[in-house]
């Protein structure tokens, strides 16, 4: 659906050229919702950006929906841009419309008749949930109310791709839920293509399919995300990982001496990452039972990635040296994820 | 008071009315396009174009830096060209509108250049065209604000009115300075005072109340 080959993008300015976005590829599927995650300043809004030509690429082309539109004139840039939606972090509603009226207003300036612009907005308003608010202005709404006139809006001319930049970083987490789920919703409902941009990894894993970590300009990593999440390759990848996942061990522990040998007496530190089914399997139980060591739980947490459970377990095992061993042996052939930190005292 | 200084009151009173409202419209007329132009053609606005927005901002520096007298006097061959007088109240109305035209250019100019270009961006983001942001997003947003700069434009006018009466104007600050001033009638330079007071009153009360009915921000 969207196609970015070996778009660039420099700002040439006396102080020196900045390179926001290097020979960056990338194809989004129709249908998928596609993350973008990055730092302030990686060049994730340029990315978005370059997507509906807001920012015109240095170099390279960029091909929605089998059309080139960096080969477009004002005019047919304009016609295109009329199937690609667009969100925003502040809402960016005209505050001298009604709710109604920010919505009609992409239909507005197709020229569509006043009859088919109502025919058009009242359905989003109920798909927004904001029939009763149709006649209030922005400012009598809160941030949830705003971001779902935007996205009434922006869904108004039935658009073939949605691009979300930063659409829920204003809001607080209970409404960020809300326009996560409505958005995906809307992406099942309608077979919406969505690109979202963000630095807030929650939101990356709530709702998206595949991801693309971008850093400098550059991107450095891309997959799925259950991919990124269980095998991060970049230091960039395991920091956005780690906002979300508790791995840090707990304070008592941060400074006690670990070490890597059998200690009598000694406490086995292990983290455990459990994905899918394998969530459900009682493993410590069968750990106790089956060997002579007890186990002590220190931090857990299931979670899940896009309707996928994945579950981290910290935990203490204490034992003799071959009953660790063998508990150790037991825990590798199981399909989860291990790290071995160290034996405390 | 006696009715023959009523009398005077009144016709003078109708002839500022008469110069700042036909002033007023003219002026708008010219500086709404010009403010428009200064607004979205500077850098990194919709339709940037460098040298017409220094050209035209330097032209409307340039009628601004004038005072006013001096402008009156200096294109009395125009106001005659274009009134076939250069003396009367109708006469006065050239210099007034060349005078508040760029006034009023710059007033909309700010008021549009407050407008959030988050705004303007999603306006483009849906294939918004230049002339469809102006007219659709740029003014709308900006007429709480334009309403109180052309207020402010206003009492200004009254103001400059006064002046007018030099060419020969009429209006109430000719008979603060004939009657008034020149034969010492303190009466007729009271009420002449009190009449201008109130009328800027009552026109900056109408442009408030105006601009609150307007303004869609703070509700």
């Amino acid at each position: 659906m969207i196609e970015l080959q070996n778009v660039e993008k420099t700002y040439y300015g006396k102080a020196g050229d900045i390179h926001a976005l290097n020979k960056t590829n990338l194809n989004i599927n129709a249908g998928e919702i596609f993350g973008v995650i990055g730092q302030s300043g990686a060049g994730k809004s340029t990315l978005i950006r370059c997507i509906n030509m807001l920012e015109v690429p240095t170099g390279g082309r960029v091909i929605v929906d089998g059309k080139d539109l960096t080969a477009m004139n004002e005019s047919e840039l304009r016609k295109a841009r009329q199937s690609i939606g667009m969100i925003f972090q502040h809402f960016n509603l005209l505050a001298s419309r009604t709710v109604y009226q920010n919505i009609a207003f992409p239909l507005e300036i197709q020229g569509l008749s006043s009859e088919d612009i109502r025919s058009k907005v009242e359905p989003l308003l109920e798909l927004v949930g904001l029939v009763d608010r149709r006649d209030h202005y922005p400012s009598q709404l809160s941030g949830g109310q705003k971001q779902r006139v935007g996205i009434a809006r922006a869904l108004a001319s039935s658009p073939k791709v949605l691009l979300c930049d930063e659409a829920t970083s204003a809001l607080d987490p209970q409404t960020t839920k809300s326009i996560l789920d409505l958005l995906k919703d809307i992406n099942k409902r309608m077979n919406l293509t969505i690109v979202m941009i963000t630095h807030q990894m929650q939101v990356v894993k709530e709702i998206c399919d595949r991801v693309a970590v971008i850093e400098n300009g550059y991107i450095i990593e891309e997959g799925t995300m259950f991919e990124l999440f269980t095998n991060p390759k970049t230091p960039t990848t395991k920091d956005f990982i780690k906002s979300i996942n508790n791995v840090e061990l707990p304070p008592i522990l941060k400074n006690a001496t670990i070490s890597k040998e059998y200690m009598e007496g000694g406490k086995l530190l292990l983290r455990l990452s459990f994905i899918g089914s394998s969530a459900g399997d009682p493993l410590i139980s069968s750990l106790v039972k089956n060997f002579d060591v007890d186990v002590n739980i220190l931090y857990g947490n299931i979670d899940s990635i896009k309707e996928t459970p994945y579950g981290t377990l910290l935990i203490e095992v204490s034992g003799g040296r071959n009953s660790i061993k063998s508990a150790l042996t037991y825990l590798h052939e199981r399909k989860l994820k291990m790290e071995v930190i160290g034996y405390v005292a | 008071m006696s009715l023959e200084i009523l009398d005077l009151l009144l016709k003078s009173f109708w002839e500022t009315c008469y110069m700042v409202a036909a002033a007023t419209i003219i002026s708008t007329l010219l500086g709404l396009p010009l403010g428009v132009i200064l607004t979205v053609t500077r850098k990194g606005h919709i339709l940037e174009n460098a040298p017409l927005n220094s050209i035209l901002g330097a032209v409307v520096n340039a009628t601004r830096s004038t005072p006013f007298i001096i402008l009156m006097v200096a294109i009395i061959p125009l106001t005659r060209l274009i009134v076939g007088s250069s003396i009367g109240t109708t006469a006065a109305i050239v210099p007034l509108t060349i005078s508040a035209a760029p006034f009023i250019a710059r007033i909309i100019e700010s008021s549009l250049l407050e407008i959030d270009p988050g705004v303007i961006e999603a306006a483009q983001a849906m294939g918004a065209s230049p002339l469809q942001i102006i007219t659709k997003v740029l003014l709308p947003e900006a007429l709480h604000s334009i309403v109180l700069g052309i207020t402010l434009a206003i009492i200004s006018l009254i103001g400059y009115s006064a002046m007018a009466g030099a060419l020969g104007g009429g209006g109430l600050g000719d008979l603060a300075i004939r009657y008034g001033y020149q034969r010492f009638r303190v009466d007729i330079m009271i009420a002449t005072v009190i009449v201008l007071i109130a009328q800027v009153q009552i026109v900056q009360s109408l442009g408030n109340s105006i601009s609150k009915k307007l303004n869609k921000n703070k509700l």
